[in-house]
């Protein structure tokens, strides 16, 4: 039988050959129409070309701290020390936003740089341009220029000193496609001074109730219209940063839905209703405000103003009226406060849950393998202990491998916490500290095409609360449905499809020269089939006669 | 002169037909030719009474649109400063300058004859927002918000189209510097003289966004930016911020923004 399908494929392949090139010049010519942005599959190269000038462009992100720009410069000199073929040109932003809508607009150019540091989330919709971001599956285990390759010219990580907690989470559907650079998450900063001025203690892990209670408490003002508690016209006693995260977290914590895997949006629940009623009774006695509303939480914070401000710990060097950085002048600062850092509030004390967050770095293909391999050593290059430790310590972050983690370096500069308001700030290796000591209870909400709109609209949720309650509007039921009816809108939440981390992540609906394509070469491979099976049933036939 | 040549060219085809057809084709064709002649002549009357027309509307209007005078249900400049945070507001105002428009959104410097208006992200389509010109009049309805001390109005605010055009003349508060009077200027156009260069810095410490300056008069800083969505467009301009010196001294035009103190927003510089 075998014999005679390969002797039947020889007697259609005449015919077949014809067919078939005519599906490839069509495939060809209908990949044409769907635009140059479609990249070939990248294929690791032998070695590395060091004779090849080749130039890598990556975009960078810092949190306005100019400590972490001297590091991404330091790491390009560094790295073109040992790869002189290779030039690498930064661009830097403060806004990981920013980066995500210029990378979009450059995938429709052709033009995106070599490397960038963004999030999963906008990855994923990255991926929904073919072949436009390097898939890490291969490279990252081969044994050249893999993780802790042979080859690499620099000592970095293996697989194994990365946390797989960390480099799971670049993966989306079953590939990876970033790799962490650096981890952090949200911290309550705490003005401990006035807290017990109130009457009240702060303890390890605080609740919701007791932030909404003690906030309440700091409202109280004296016959001149001053707050009693600071004797300023102004108070905001607790401040949130990002209402993104505050949604999430709060939903989290109470394993309320959200979003599954599959890209399906849970968040317009009960939930989160009466997680919004909650925030308006606090919006309307004005305890509680956001960043959106009211402007930076460190800057209430130092001024006295605020007495809980929940920020990233990568803002750490901002918080308290030591600070390195500051935004505000210097006579506004309330000196002789004291600021204590504790994870974000919560609705069990005895299973904290707060979210992982920070950078990630995403390679992106070109249709030079070597320039695709050059900028694949660099993103490792960043995983070095020197880059990891030196870009860890500018603020309330830890390294992504356990090889940096446990670098005697590392480990002496956490020992060294208060030696000055600068390297060995406090509250910054408090809040590294709050990190290393919650890895386990930290989470990330799963990724998908649409989870960044997820994310918005949660965080949107809030701020609309707020402003409403602000503005007076009544707060009822019927808000709350008018109101997941236009964020649902607004950010086309009821358009997601499924993909992310269970399947293939939605890429759209089908081009019509790709729909044109598969349907011809459907109907040719029946047209083959139908020949063999024609031939084989004649033969056996023939068989039969003899 | 268009005319004297009009009917010199249909006395001249007029002489002409005349030596080679019969009187009556002659007298029908200088009837044609006057016809056009008197049409040329009516058309250019009535040009002039356009122009006439147009420059006359032009000092009604400056006459009826006092940009001091509101219309019926329309804040004052005092009502929207006295306004609490939180509070609706109508305002109308006329545009000075505005950000780059993103997304349905267009953030605007406006002023009336009274005092000035930042408003924060107002809801604008791209077609409206290229009509959005310097002097354009416009009424605005929305909330009044504060940020890091800056007085605005509101992200979402929304607005009409209104006739009228008024360009508010540029102040200098060069004398208000370091004292509680400069915030009476908040978002006007105002001019600082002799400032000396203090340090000049990129966001990101790289072009390509904002250029923070530091600028001095008698010891005390005042803080300004070259705000990228609102000119930093203009490459000479850019170039010219992010190169000023240390030490120098400059002349200086700007929105008089405020973030956690006085942030001009540049809109010229010139070196001394």
């Amino acid at each position: 039988m075998m014999k005679y399908i390969k002797d039947a494929f020889r007697t259609i392949k005449k015919k077949a050959v014809a067919a078939l090139l005519l599906v490839s010049v069509g495939a060809a010519f209908l990949t044409g129409c769907h635009g140059s942005k479609e990249m070939a599959d990248f294929t690791v190269p032998d070695s590395f070309d060091t004779t090849k000038p080749i130039e890598i462009v990556f975009w960078a992100k810092n949190d306005t701290n100019a400590r972490q720009t001297a590091i991404y410069e330091k790491a390009v000199e560094d790295f073109e020390a040992l790869y002189p073929n290779v030039t690498v040109t930064i661009r830097l932003y403060n806004d990981y936003g920013k980066i995500y809508n210029d990378v979009i607009t450059n995938i429709a150019t052709g033009t995106t740089p070599n490397i960038c540091i963004t999030y999963p989330d906008h990855i994923a919709t990255y991926l929904t341009s073919e072949n436009q971001v390097l898939c890490l599956d291969d490279i990252m285990y081969d044994e050249k220029y893999g993780l802790g390759g042979s080859e690499l010219k620099y000592e970095g990580p293996s697989r194994a000193d990365m946390i797989d907690k960390y480099l799971n989470e670049g993966r989306i559907g079953e590939h990876y496609y970033a790799l962490p650079y650096m981890r952090s998450t949200e911290a309550l900063y705490i003005n401990k001074t006035y807290v017990e001025k109130l009457g009240y203690d702060v303890p390890d892990v605080v609740t919701w109730d007791y932030i909404w209670e003690v906030s309440e408490a700091a409202m109280k003002k004296d016959a001149d219209d001053n707050f009693v508690i600071n004797g300023q016209n102004v108070m905001i006693p607790f401040i949130y940063k990002s209402t993104d995260n505050m949604m999430i977290q709060m939903l989290r914590q109470q394993n309320a839905g959200y979003s599954t895997a599959s890209g399906e949006v849970l968040l317009f629940n009960d939930n989160t209703r009466e997680i919004l009623e909650e925030i308006s009774k606090h919006s309307a006695t004005k305890a509680f405000s956001t960043f959106k509303i009211s402007s930076y939480p460190a800057n209430f914070l130092n001024a006295g103003q605020c007495i809980f401000a929940v920020d990233s710990t990568a803002g750490s060097t901002w918080m308290g009226p030591d600070a390195p950085l500051s935004d505000i002048c210097s006579d506004d600062i309330i000196s002789g406060i004291e600021v204590v850092v504790r994870p974000i509030p919560q609705f069990d004390v005895s299973n904290p849950v707060m979210i992982s967050q920070g950078p990630s770095i995403c390679v992106f293909n070109k249709a030079d393998p070597q320039e695709v391999l050059a900028s694949w050593m660099f993103a490792q290059f960043l995983l070095t202990d020197e880059v990891q430790i030196a870009y860890a310590e500018t603020e309330g972050y830890i390294p992504v491998t356990s090889k940096a983690q446990n670098n005697a370096e590392y480990t002496d500069y956490l020992s060294r916490s208060g030696e000055d308001n600068d390297t060995y700030y406090s509250i910054k290796i408090e809040t590294t500290r709050l990190l290393l000591n919650n890895i386990d209870n930290t989470f990330v909400t799963p990724v998908f095409n649409g989870s960044a709109s997820v994310r918005d609209a949660a965080g949107q949720l809030i701020e609309k609360t707020v402003t409403s309650t602000r503005r007076k509007q009544a707060i009822d039921d019927a808000y709350f449905d008018e109101l997941y009816d236009s964020i649902e809108s607004l950010y086309r939440l009821d358009q997601i499809e499924g993909g992310g981390r269970d399947g293939a992540v939605d890429l759209g609906p089908l081009p019509t020269g790709a729909k044109a394509l598969l349907i011809t070469i459907a109907v040719v491979w029946c047209g083959i089939i139908i020949y063999v099976g024609r031939d084989y049933f004649s033969k056996r036939k023939k068989t039969g006669n003899r | 002169m268009k005319k004297f040549n009009l009917v010199l060219a249909a006395s001249v085809m007029a002489f002409a037909l005349a030596g080679c057809t019969a009187a009556e084709t002659v007298e029908d064709t200088v009837n044609d030719v006057v016809d056009d002649v008197v049409d040329e002549i009516k058309d250019e009357v009535e040009d002039v009474a356009d122009e006439v027309k147009d420059e006359v509307d032009e000092v009604v209007d400056q006459i009826v649109d006092d940009p001091a005078v509101k219309s019926e249900g329309v804040m004052t400049y005092a009502d929207y400063v006295a306004a609490a945070v939180d509070d609706e507001i109508v305002i109308e105002c006329y545009v000075q300058a505005t950000q780059s428009w993103w997304d349905n959104k267009i953030s605007v410097y406006a002023a009336d004859a009274d005092g000035a208006y930042f408003i924060y992200e107002m809801e604008c389509s791209e077609e409206d927002a290229a009509k959005l010109v310097e002097g354009t009049k416009i009424k605005v309805t929305g909330f009044r918000a504060e940020w890091a001390g800056e007085v605005e109005v509101a992200s979402g605010a929304t607005f009409e189209f209104e006739d009228g055009c008024y360009v508010a003349e540029v102040k200098d508060v060069t004398e208000f510097v370091g004292t509680e009077e400069l915030v009476n200027y908040i978002n006007q156009k105002v001019c600082f003289a002799d400032m000396t260069v203090k340090a000049v810095s990129y966001k990101n410490d790289q072009p390509g966004d904002d250029i923070y300056v530091t600028l001095t008069k008698d010891d005390t800083d005042v803080e300004f930016c070259l705000e990228y969505y609102l000119n930093g467009s203009d490459e000479e301009f850019y170039n010219l911020v992010g190169s000023l010196e240390e030490g120098a001294t400059v002349d200086v035009e700007c929105f008089l923004y405020w973030y956690n103190g006085a942030d001009g927003h540049l809109t010229a510089v010139t070196v001394k």
